[in-house]
Formats: C-alpha cells, structure tokens, sequence
C-alpha cells in the first residue's frame, strides 16, 4: 500500500539518469518486482501513471518484470525457483535455505531520449 | 532525436536500507538491542510493551519509539510505565521508514538497553522496511485467526521470532497455536514462537528470556 512513494522512488533514479545522460524524456521503465516485495503491480501502474504528468516521463510506459522466488541450499549447494511459500529445498529437501531472489525492487532499465 | 535504453539495476530501497545499516551500526556501537515490533492493528503490541516494561523495571531499561498514523496516545501509555517514548505519526504512510528512526535516535538516551520500535499497526508494509533492527518480532493475536502466517507470509518470513498472544482468550476461540506455528515456520524454517497473555502474564518470562539472551548475544560480538 505504499507503492505511490515507491515511485516517488522511481522518479528519483529516473530524474538522475536523465541527467546523467543529458536526457530530456523517459519514453520506457522496466521495474524488476520480486513476488515477495509486498508490492502490487497493477498498483504500481496504476500509482506510475498518477504521478507521471508533467514530468519528463509524461508518455513513458512502465513494464513490470515479475522475479520468483530463488532459493539456494547451503546445505547440498542447490538453487531453485519456488512457486509457492513452501520454502524448502527442491533437492535434498532441507528447510535451511537462503531466499536469493525474489524480495527485492530494481528499477532494471530505462529507455532515454535525447 | 535517439532513443537509447540504458541498464541501470538501482533498487529502489536502496536509500532505506542505507540509512537502515547506519542505524544498526549505531545501536550495536552503544550497546542496544533494537526490536522491531511487526502486526496488524489491535494485536497487542502496545500491551506487550507494558507488560515487558514492568517485567524488566529495575534490570534492564528500555525506550520505545511508537509509529501511529494519527495521535499521541501510545507514547503517553508507554511513559506512563516510567519508559522514554517518542510518538512518530506518518500521517497516512502505512510503515516507518528508517529515516524516520534516525530523526529520533539522536534522543533516545545512550545507557538504555532496549530500543523496540512499534511499527504502524499493518501486517503488510512494514515487512519491506528494514529499521535498522537487530530482532524482529511479529504478532499474531488469537482473535485474527491461525490462518494468518500463509496470506502475509512476508511479515513472517521477515521476522526472527512469533509471538502469539491474547492467549487469555484460546478457550473462546477456534485458534490453534500450534498450527499457526507450523504455518509460520514453513515460511520461516528457525522461526523462534511464543504463546503470551500480556494482561495475565503468561509466557512473558519465556519472551523476557528471549530477548535477555539476544542482548547478550550483541554484547558479546562487541568485545
């Protein structure tokens, strides 16, 4: 439910890309959003869209790349995509495992015109 | 006119996080053990506080920040135990941010020994924001449900301990604490729980012993 200040978060890096590029428009962002981010990405398009106008991002569209969650076991040293919150290894089926991916929020590219 | 698409994989959590790990060096460097206090509005994390309060006065001192959106009325419940209280109200944000933690850590006086942190009453957003915390707890109380661990499992898989409580209230309701323990550790596999009754007391001492013992655990990484 806070995915208006993370794009206020978003706008951020696109703002700072912009200059560093010497960019004068944002025309695509792709957001990486793990499915264990607590964020909702219909809201996330929804929030993008609200917060765009007027800014250099006006006609910018927002894609949003879903990351599973990957799971790597210390214990035989396999990693594996997991589908649902039965977090246990796929191969020796320990219950000690690390989530590798899948909780994070990356803004993953940008497309810039110059 | 050229359009170019530039690969830049910045997180968008990354200033948080940032400002979580200063936080963090903070309290480890002055000797305290933050606890951040994760759970739907009405579980019981301001009766645990004053519950721990009393448990703890005259052996260990503490200090509370309280995160609300709107009043005053936690932190004013808090120092009526005798504890330091500062009251961050977000007006609307769903979840403190570490930022918001190192505007008042300034404050917070160097010789306590527990800095918790009560976080917005939401079982959801304060799960993605790391405060800086060295423990999490998370609050499940019986009258929600034991179903609760797998619709918001990533309040669960944050946390390093369960803590059940309004046990109190277990022979009124349907709530089985075991399941909802099994629920919590399939996500969390280690998941440290206890079942408690803040206004009767029980398993207060477990709880109390718990968060004694990762004190000292703190402390002693620090030699």
């Amino acid at each position: 439910m806070h995915e208006l200040s993370l794009v206020a978060s978003v706008f951020e890096v696109l703002e700072d890309e912009a200059r560093r590029h010497g960019a004068a428009k944002v025309t695509r962002v792709v957001l990486k959003v793990g499915v264990m981010s607590g964020v909702v990405p219909e809201l996330l398009l929804s929030a993008f869209d609200m917060y765009k106008k007027g800014t250099l991002a006006e006609t910018a569209r927002l894609e949003i790349v879903p990351v599973p969650v990957k799971l790597r076991c210390p214990g035989c040293g396999g990693e594996a995509v997991r589908e649902d919150t039965d977090f246990s290894c796929a191969g020796c089926g320990s219950r000690r495992v690390e989530i590798v991916e899948g909780r994070d929020l990356f803004v993953e590219t940008v497309d810039l015109e110059t | 006119m050229t359009a170019k698409t530039i690969t830049v994989a910045r997180d968008l959590l990354a200033s948080n996080k940032l400002a979580a790990a200063a936080i963090r060096q903070e309290l480890r460097g002055r000797g305290i053990l933050g606890v951040n206090l994760l759970s739907s509005p009405g579980s019981g994390k301001t009766t645990l506080l004053e519950t721990l309060a009393d448990r703890f006065r005259g052996r260990f001192r503490m200090a509370v920040i309280e995160g609300d959106i709107e009043t005053e009325r936690d932190a004013e419940r808090i120092r009526s135990k005798g504890v330091p209280a500062w009251q961050i109200t977000t007006g609307g944000a769903c979840h403190l941010e570490a930022r918001m933690i190192g505007q008042v850590l300034g404050d917070v006086p160097a010789e306590i020994d527990f800095l918790f942190i009560e976080n917005v009453g939401n079982l959801v957003c304060p799960a993605s924001y790391d405060l800086g915390e060295d423990l999490r707890l998370v609050l499940l109380s019986s009258p929600e449900g034991d179903d609760k661990p797998a619709k918001y499992p990533q309040a669960f898989l944050s946390a390093d301990a369960l803590v059940l409580t309004k046990a109190d209230l277990l022979p009124y309701l349907p709530f089985d604490p075991a399941r909802a323990a099994a629920e919590a550790q399939a996500i969390k596999p280690g998941l440290a729980v206890f079942t408690v009754s803040a206004i009767r007391g029980e398993g207060i001492d477990g709880l109390a012993g718990y968060l004694v013992g990762a004190l000292e655990r703190l402390r002693s990484g620090l030699a």
